[in-house]
């Protein structure tokens, strides 16, 4: 089951999508239901992003620097950079050698394997921080261990990180995957064929055709790391200052009143959400040009 | 029903589809729009349909203006080059579909649907296959429930779209010779659209070739083929030898060196003699003979240096013994002068 | 015929893939979720029952599984309008709307939470009007329910609007041709064919939803045994140390998101071999 987005390459032929004399609906009825769609992405989308920033800066905009410069707000930020700064890149490493192995290999258990890669999207949030209190927490089943020697996990930093890098684990993967699969085995085996070693292969013939779907991958992976607020809600233990990232520093502020500092780092995330779907648009116009010109090349190919 | 189009003009964009086209078809004939890529005989057809309108021109249908009408009210049934069936239905229900969009008012009872459903799997025959899948038939088929799908809603007129392009050589005869029998079942008013000229001279009863937006010629398939008009008419429905050449005294003749004027001649139009005839001839070395066929085709060079390319029976050439590297001569039968060569 | 693991292939690195990737998987899910269901395995099932058929563990089910129905289903029908609406039309701003669609997606859960629950908060800019009209938005089980529709938007969307572009227009201009209205056509022609997609969408949705915790809690009020969804049931019982009564409940909902995942998996297969064009030909035959 994926909840991810697939890097989309639509509209490669945009003529097509174009109602011919035939096919229109009358301009009535087309603008009834465009003012339809438009009010319910304006009431579910416009909505909250606006109210975000109209609380942010309702104060103004030194109460707005201030509250962001607070320390503990200034610790939250720092905490999730760290948890993020370590799950995406982990994860990248990860998905880039499951999408390797279930992508241009036939194995037994492939689809169990693909399903497994899925099970943190279809796990709420709050489970997925349980499972790891369950685990490392002072009743787990590794607790007294850990506490013989010393180590804390939930309630600290490390128990963030886990639950970070669990919920955010598949993305690199899921957008992996397709892509060395459709991509088919030739060009390896032709630089193979040529003499070159698997890691210059996978570098040099691999990688560069993948490379919009990493970063596309890469850029949803940090999105939800930042984000990510059930999960790590439960194993952080809300400590002002230590184990609070910016999502439970926000919960803090609204919970105590301070709506208008909630709002504030609110708003570094919103921002965020933006610039990953600025960068996703990109990505996927990029993307959609590769394969347009890819498709002339192999269309003249032919005619030739 | 007759369809009169009368000064049509499309553009799309900067291309000109087509260029002040007027074309009549009288009911019940079966006519070929014959053209190339891009020759616009497509965009008329759609244009006829109504799936298309055009920028200038107006359409006739038994003499009234359906000019401005949509596809949905001229019912014209319309087979499409990739037969736009539909996926989800079974060959009985796309066959049905037509029949059970109409309002109420006019729409059929449900036995009177399935006895014409019935009716038409008949003509088409596939009575047993009516509970299969577009997925599960083969591509002649899928062709003909596209057809039965068009017949089923009775339109006066039939318009197919380049209808046996994706299939099998064999199998595009087959369905060929079929749909001639059809029409002379059914005397519908029918247009079809295609590149393939061979296609366009055997079933149609008159041939509409088209280029690049206009009408080069419109007449009978004997009328196009041994009486074409232009260059490229005479180019596109065969093969064409071509020669320096012009008319000397209201007779056409080769001439080696230019003279402005091109000489056209069919390859099957030249004899091959031993004898010169006294009469017009020229010298030609044969180059190479490929008898594998119903006809010899010979290549050879004139004295002059020029290709030629000859045709002739494999009767014509066991009595010859032609072989390599001799000298002959060829005796033109039938020629033709254009100004411009193609 | 003897049992081959892998197929034969030439590309190297499988051994080194494959074996990073199970080794990460178990460290980091398998493991754990095994932690889980060996704690629940300690509670006696009479124990385990007598948690998880609580009157309040009740009442979360029917709201959370509720809610999200709900979520899925205005999701399905409003999806797919947009989907259709950004595919054949075109209008100022477009682009815009098409980008942003993807927001509920990107946006973390917590800003969501908090901006709905100001804006349907009874003082709050759509939430006053509403409670003039005698509506409570915020902090009832209506709250939840705009809050996971919310979260669903893009799934069905984004499902739909690749089978939308793809789909042949040409099977829209045969069924104009024979006869049949605008409408006749979508509800016949186009809606069978995105129907896969959609229903893969609204299940996707509606798997989401249940899970959500971030956009609700804030907007739910966490009234028990009214207002109170099942994950927020969870975090309550841990706050309290209650860990059997957490576990109990969190395995129930993992049974439950197992059980979704093979739909979701079905219709997901359903939805792309509808997008192949033609399958394998049958070969000619002669009539």
């Amino acid at each position: 089951m994926a909840t991810t987005l697939p890097l989309s390459t639509r509209g490669l032929l945009p003529a097509q999508r174009v109602a011919t004399a035939a096919t229109g609906e009358s301009a009535v009825v087309r603008w009834v239901l465009i003012g339809v769609a438009v009010l319910f992405l304006a009431l579910f989308i416009f909505l909250p992003l606006a109210i975000v920033f109209s609380q942010a800066f309702a104060k103004g905009i030194g109460p707005y620097w201030a509250s962001l410069r607070q320390p503990d707000a200034l610790s939250a930020i720092r905490l999730t950079l760290l948890a993020a700064g370590i799950a995406v890149p982990l994860n990248l490493v990860f998905g880039v050698a499951a999408a390797w192995a279930i992508g241009k290999f036939e194995f037994f258990g492939k689809s169990l394997l693909i399903t497994l890669i899925d099970l943190p999207f279809s796990v709420s949030p709050v489970v997925s921080g349980l499972i790891y209190v369950l685990l490392f927490g002072l009743q787990g089943v590794l607790g007294p261990w850990l506490a013989r020697h010393n180590l804390q996990i939930i309630f600290a930093v490390p128990g963030i990180v886990l639950a970070t890098i669990f919920v955010t684990f598949p993305f690199v993967a899921r957008e992996l995957i397709p892509l060395l699969q459709a991509q088919g085995q030739e060009e390896e085996e032709a630089a193979l064929a040529l003499g070159a070693s698997g890691w210059q292969t996978f570098f040099r013939v691999s990688l560069p055709n993948i490379k919009w779907g990493l970063l596309y991958g890469v850029i949803l992976c940090n999105a939800r790391a930042m984000g990510e607020f059930g999960a790590v809600s439960v194993v952080s233990g809300h400590i002002r200052g230590r184990t609070n990232t910016m999502p439970l520093h926000v919960e803090i502020l609204y919970n105590e009143y301070q709506f208008s500092a909630a709002f504030a780092v609110a708003s570094l995330l919103a921002l965020l959400a933006l610039a990953t779907l600025l960068v996703k648009t990109l990505v996927e116009w990029r993307a959609r040009r590769q394969l347009a010109e890819s498709a002339r090349w192999d269309g003249e190919e032919q005619i030739a | 029903m007759s369809i009169e189009a009368k000064n049509i003009s499309k553009k799309f964009g900067q291309f000109a589809a087509l260029d002040n086209v007027s074309l009549t078809i009288p009911s019940g004939e079966l006519v070929a729009l014959l053209g190339p890529s891009g020759s616009g005989k497509t965009t008329l057809l759609r244009i006829i349909a109504g799936l298309e309108f055009a920028d200038s021109g107006t359409i006739l249908f038994d003499g009234e203006d359906t000019t401005h009408r949509t596809a949905r009210d001229r019912r014209v049934g319309f087979v499409f080059q990739h037969y736009a069936l539909f996926r989800h239905m079974t060959v009985f229900e796309n066959i049905a579909f037509g029949l059970k969009v109409r309002p109420r008012s006019v729409r059929p009872s449900k036995e009177q649907i399935h006895a014409k459903v019935h009716e038409l799997l008949g003509l088409i025959q596939l009575k047993n296959l009516s509970g299969r899948y577009p997925s599960q038939l083969s591509g002649g088929q899928r062709q003909r429930v596209a057809l039965a799908r068009a017949l089923a809603v009775e339109p006066s007129v039939l318009l197919l779209d380049e209808p046996f392009g994706s299939l099998d050589a064999k199998v595009r005869l087959e369905l060929r010779r079929w749909l001639r029998q059809l029409h002379d079942e059914v005397h519908i008013t029918s247009v079809f659209v295609t590149h393939d000229q061979e296609e366009a001279l055997e079933v149609s009863d008159r041939v509409a070739v088209m280029n690049e937006g206009r009408i080069e010629q419109v007449g009978s398939p004997d009328e196009v083929y041994h009486h074409p008009n232009t260059p490229f008419v005479y180019n596109f429905l065969g093969s064409v030898n071509l020669f320096h050449g012009r008319m000397d005294d209201e007779i056409p003749a080769i001439h080696e060196a230019a003279t402005g004027d091109f000489v056209y001649v069919r390859p099957h139009l030249l004899e091959i003699q031993r004898q010169p005839n006294g009469g017009s001839n020229f010298r030609a070395v044969i180059k190479h003979i490929n008898s594998a066929g119903p006809l010899v085709k010979v290549e050879a060079l004139s004295e002059w240096g020029a290709p030629v390319q000859v045709e002739m029976s494999q009767e014509k050439f066991q009595d010859l013994q032609l072989a390599k590297e001799e000298t002959v001569f060829i005796i033109p039968k039938e020629l033709k002068v254009f100004h411009k060569a193609i | 015929m003897a049992f081959t693991f892998k197929k034969r292939s030439n590309l190297p690195g499988f051994g080194l893939a494959l074996g990073y990737t199970v080794l990460y998987l178990s460290l980091i899910v398998l493991i754990p979720l095994a932690a889980t269901f060996l704690k629940a395995s300690a509670l006696s099932w009479d124990q385990f029952w007598h948690i998880v058929a609580s009157p309040r563990a009740v009442a979360s089910y029917r709201l959370t599984f509720g809610a999200s129905l709900i979520g899925a289903l205005i999701n399905l029908v409003f999806g797919v309008l947009v989907a259709w609406v950004l595919v054949r039309y075109s209008f100022p701003g477009k682009r815009l709307f098409d980008s942003l669609v993807d927001l509920p997606f990107a946006l973390p859960t917590a800003v969501a939470g908090i901006a709905l629950t100001t804006i349907y908060a009874p003082n709050g800019w759509l939430g006053r009007p509403l409670a003039s009209v005698g509506i409570k938005s915020a902090y009832s089980p209506l709250g939840v329910a705009i809050a996971l529709t919310f979260i669903g938007l893009p799934f069905v969307v984004r499902s739909v609007q690749p089978v939308l572009e793809d789909m042949d227009k040409e099977l829209e201009e045969a069924a104009a041709s024979l006869g049949a209205s605008r409408w006749q056509t979508f509800s016949r022609v186009v809606l069978p064919t995105i129907l896969p997609a959609a229903l893969a969408g609204f299940a996707m949705a509606f798997a989401r939803a249940i899970g959500e915790y971030g956009s609700v809690v804030f907007i739910s009020g966490n009234m028990p045994m009214r207002t109170e969804i099942t994950p927020l049931l969870i975090m309550t019982k841990l706050d309290q140390f209650d860990y059997a009564g957490a576990t109990a409940i969190a395995v129930v909902m993992l049974v439950f998101s197992l059980i979704l995942l093979l739909p979701i998996n079905l219709l997901q297969k359903w939805s792309s071999s509808r997008e192949e064009k033609t399958s394998a030909l049958v070969p000619e035959e002669i009539h």
